[in-house]
């Protein structure tokens, strides 16, 4: 803090470290005016965090460890140990990151499918519109992990970039309804037209006027593309479909086709991805409400 | 309209048949109908050319396979194929898909890879009850309890225990159903051991007879008891935090004002002018997640060893057995169109304004 105010100068000329600072500052205040979004956004920071540095700190395990197998929770084994004998929480750590780049991916290509196509549906109209809007009547009816599944077996889901956009492509049609419906309505409003009829340009427009209003729907649906690209991808992973590095959902399968979900004291190898997977989905979840009273301010309270 | 040109003229009049066509378009019942007939034909065809055109065709794979397997030369074992694919491979893919279609139309999917002599369409019959059971009551139960949940939730939302409720709700609502499922199989059946999981495997007790008996009743809730459980837990989350919010919006309402003015029962304004308005919006949602939970019984049913639709298409897709992968899935997505349909008519009956202006 000391150095963002002693970087600020007295005469007014903003420099960018002082703003950002202070930026991440309100950012945060408002974050932490709803309670659930907060804890939220700190656990996903904790995921974040853990996929990053903590895989440099903790160290990956390589080696079985026959007389450690199944071996209850100790000091340097937080979480216990595996079928093989290895350190649980070791491969929590190193899980995460392909799963959290995943969904990052997924979040964005879809958002940005939906908005794209939203906006262009709403502002084109006439048969274009229609067209796009039958489509995606037609397209949520499809039941999508099935079709992922039957894809699955066909080509090889094991390029991450890939899996990605086949995940964002297949779920295109829910955002694109609501970014559709809110561009039709902003179209009619009273300050867009006066924005309009002032002829202060298109770019003005989208990124002035337009955009700020469809802030919270992009956030929610951003995260919604996660959770739904995690929801996705573990399932495939679990039911062996797609081979991936060892992740939280290789875990589960591991623990599963070895029988061990059915033996007392697997509970830390089953529990450990299983908790790990609920919690970052939950922590999205949660973070998204802050989000949305952030882009959103008629949703703030108090 | 029809009625007053029929009073003013002897004859019947003829309606042009333009206006014929443009009200049988606008009908809400035909243009549900056309959508799902379209959909079904939509995802058949995606199916077909995504099968034929991938770069490993599965249908080359398998000649490949019977060649090594039989050893038998090329020509025979593509013969035997294209009987089991019940596809013509000399042909042009157009007549190929043009066969497919005529096939399907007369409800031949073809024969299962796997289990030789068996049709797809037998396996369906037996395996896909069993899904519609476990996940229409899971939905039906967890729709229910959530809306009555979510309504008590809005009007006691000073109550003490509102935000433990509404904090289990969201809870339950992020969480995966098939982590639920683990959660549910790995301390109910292992941990504390409260339930015999290996006796629970299947759809039902081997050797018991189907019929309306008590027995066969109580044989079946018993194995479907934790997939519907795992249904009802993952799905009632968002139920109950939908219906607190349209009612609470509801309850805002001038109408449900009005009709406290009126001096209306207290139950008459919950059930009739409440209740009614705020599950609206739920019956979309219910729609959307119909096909959601079918698709997860994939993976619900493998956890559970239910043996279902989903059970038995993970079977196909791990042996590859492509034509019954095929026709599961479409059949997947017949339930799920089938269901979105029985969706659109339970709004139009309960929200007259979609059937008569013709949706929005």
């Amino acid at each position: 803090m000391t150095t963002s105010q002693a970087l600020m100068p007295k005469t007014g000329i903003r420099y960018w470290p002082g703003r950002f600072v202070r930026g991440i500052g309100r950012f945060l205040k408002l974050m932490s005016r709803n309670k659930t979004g907060f804890v939220g956004f700190l656990i996903f920071i904790g995921f974040v965090l853990m996929t990053t540095v903590g895989t440099l700190i903790v160290p990956k395990v390589t080696s079985a460890d026959i007389n450690a197998i199944y071996a209850p929770p100790t000091w340097q084994h937080p979480l216990g140990n595996d079928s093989q004998g290895k350190d649980i929480l070791a491969q929590i750590v190193h899980g995460g990151r392909d799963i959290l780049q995943m969904a990052l991916l997924t979040g964005i290509i879809s958002t940005f499918i939906g908005v794209a196509l939203g906006s262009l549906s709403a502002l084109i109209g006439g048969g274009f519109d229609a067209f796009l809007t039958m489509l995606a009547d037609i397209w949520l009816t499809i039941p999508r992990f099935p079709l992922l599944a039957v894809l699955a077996t066909l080509v090889k889901l094991d390029n991450m970039l890939f899996l990605a956009l086949l995940l964002s492509v297949l779920s295109w049609a829910g955002l694109y309804r609501s970014i559709r419906a809110q561009v039709f309505s902003l179209k009619e409003r009273d300050y867009i037209e006066a924005a309009v009829a002032l002829d202060l340009g298109m770019w003005h427009i989208i990124f002035s006027e337009v955009l700020p209003n469809m802030l919270s729907y992009i956030a929610i649906s951003f995260t919604f593309g996660m959770t739904s690209a995690i929801y996705a991808q573990v399932g495939l992973v679990f039911l062996g479909l797609v081979p991936l590095t060892r992740n939280w959902g290789v875990m589960i399968n591991l623990a599963w086709t070895q029988g061990a979900i059915f033996f007392k004291d697997s509970i830390y190898f089953i529990m450990a991805p299983v908790t790990a997977i609920a919690l970052f989905q939950l922590s999205i979840v949660w973070m998204s409400r802050s989000l949305e009273e952030i882009f959103n301010p008629r949703l703030r309270t108090g | 309209m029809s009625s007053t040109t029929v009073s003013t003229q002897v004859m019947p009049t003829k309606i042009p048949l333009g206006r014929w066509i443009k009200r049988i378009t606008s009908n809400y019942v035909v243009r549900m109908l056309a959508r799902a007939v379209f959909t079904i034909w939509f995802v058949t065809s995606l199916i077909f050319f995504l099968v034929r055109l991938m770069p490993s065709n599965p249908i080359e794979v398998y000649i490949n396979e019977l060649m090594v397997q039989y050893s038998i030369p090329y020509a025979e074992a593509r013969d035997q194929a294209a009987s089991l694919f019940a596809i013509d491979l000399d042909a042009p893919l157009y007549q190929q898909y043009f066969d497919y279609m005529v096939q399907l139309a007369h409800g031949n999917l073809g024969d299962s890879l796997r289990s030789p002599g068996t049709s797809v369409w037998q396996i369906i019959v037996t395996f896909l009850p069993w899904t519609l059971f476990s996940v229409g009551l899971g939905l039906i139960i967890s729709f229910i309890l959530g809306m009555l949940i979510g309504m008590l939730l809005a009007y006691k939302r000073q109550a003490l225990w509102e935000p433990a409720v509404s904090g289990t709700a969201s809870v339950l609502s992020s969480i995966p159903n098939y982590i639920v499922g683990i959660v549910l199989l790995v301390y109910l059946g292992v941990y504390w051991n409260l339930v015999p999981i290996h006796q629970m495997r299947g759809s039902r007790s081997p050797g018991i007879q189907p019929g309306f008996t008590w027995v066969f009743i109580k044989d079946i809730f018993f194995h479907a008891a934790l997939p519907i459980l795992t249904y009802v837990l993952s799905t009632i989350g968002s139920w109950i935090l939908s219906m607190k919010s349209s009612t609470i919006g509801a309850l805002g309402e001038d109408y449900v004002t009005v009709a406290r003015a009126r001096g209306l029962s207290e139950g008459r304004i919950t059930t009739a002018y409440v209740g009614r308005n705020a599950m609206l919006p739920l019956i979309t949602q219910l729609l959307i997640s119909i096909g959601f939970v079918v698709g997860g019984s994939i993976l619900i049913e493998s956890i559970f060893v239910y043996q279902g639709i989903g059970y038995r298409l993970l079977s196909a897709l791990t042996t590859r057995d492509y034509p019954l992968m095929q026709g599961i899935f479409l059949i997947i997505t017949i339930s799920v169109v089938l269901s979105n349909l029985l969706a659109d008519f339970i709004y139009g009956w309960f929200d007259p304004r979609v059937r008569i202006a013709g949706g929005n």
